[in-house]
């Protein structure tokens, strides 16, 4: 089961859980995805040890995608 | 690390890309910088004690600016870890460092858990990586740079304001370092001492891994 993921005040809210077999799952987390782009947040997977890639498609065969804000020199 | 650019690198585009070039040119900005406030008052009070003794007063005062600037820095640059007022919901705190904890390795999350630091290694060296800011200790272990960076939802739990520089630092470590503000360049002794005391065994273990760094790098 694939989550998508989002950083938040609450910890993490899951905005979608999928398998690549439910077309249905897939999509409803394409758009979540989509639209948690729209709200100004970065997607970003694991690719390995002290590895991570930012994302600008939902890759449907990831375990994990995180939803980030941007960050900025304080 | 990933080769894909920070996307936040846009917001500041006029800096030159931080590399190992810039970084040691920074490092020995720093100490002309510290040097050029030290040895002026380090001179004017030995001068002024060697011409009027009676002026030892005046003297200390002088030598006590020599040892205070770099101090200042020092705390400047160890503030960027310093524990913050925790705003969000213990339970959303919970939640925030299980998450971190699924995206670092045992030893990391131990260390998280006795430092509230992260440490991840890097092409620069290793990084401890709080809340609102990262430190970057040079292979070697001697040298370390402060930088205050972060994501602007002050809501965020702290686990969660980590995880969001840890995994922007994995996708471009050039990017963060570009994209951070640099507070500080100087020896690790110096930061060590204005660490609080939980934070310190973070920096003892960070400086152990980048002086393996130095040792892989000259093998």
């Amino acid at each position: 089961m694939s989550r998508l993921i989002r950083m938040d005040h609450t910890g993490h809210t899951t905005l979608a859980e999928w398998t690549a077999d439910d077309p249905a799952a897939v999509e409803a987390a394409v758009d979540a995805f989509r639209a948690q782009l729209e709200l100004g947040y970065f997607g970003m997977v694991s690719t390995g040890e002290g590895q991570a890639e930012q994302v600008r498609e939902l890759p449907t065969g990831a375990e994990l995608v995180i939803m980030r804000l941007p960050i900025s020199g304080g | 690390m990933a080769t894909e650019s920070l996307p936040e690198l846009q917001a500041v585009h006029w800096r030159p890309l931080v590399d190992e070039r810039r970084l040691a040119r920074t490092a020995a900005l720093w100490t002309a910088t510290t040097t050029a406030h030290v040895v002026p008052f380090i001179g004017a009070g030995a001068l002024l004690f060697a011409v009027e003794p009676l002026a030892l007063p005046v003297s200390l005062a002088s030598l006590a600016h020599a040892w205070i600037i770099p101090e200042l820095y020092a705390q400047r640059g160890a503030n960027v870890v310093r524990p913050k007022r925790v705003r969000a919901a213990a339970e959303a705190e919970r939640v925030s460092v299980g998450l971190l904890g699924d995206l670092v390795g045992h030893d990391a999350r131990e260390l998280h858990a006795r430092t509230g630091l992260v440490l991840e290694r890097g092409a620069f060296g290793v990084w401890l990586v709080g809340p609102a800011g990262a430190l970057l200790v040079r292979p070697g272990g001697r040298r370390v740079h402060c930088y205050c960076v972060r994501v602007n939802d002050p809501e965020l739990p702290t686990g969660d304001r980590i995880a969001h520089l840890l995994l922007a630092l994995r996708t471009d470590e050039r990017g963060f370092a570009t994209v951070a503000n640099l507070a500080f360049s100087g020896a690790r002794w110096r930061v060590r001492r204005r660490l609080d005391r939980a934070q310190r065994p973070a920096l003892e273990a960070a400086a152990r891994a980048a002086r393996a760094l130095d040792r892989r790098a000259m093998a």
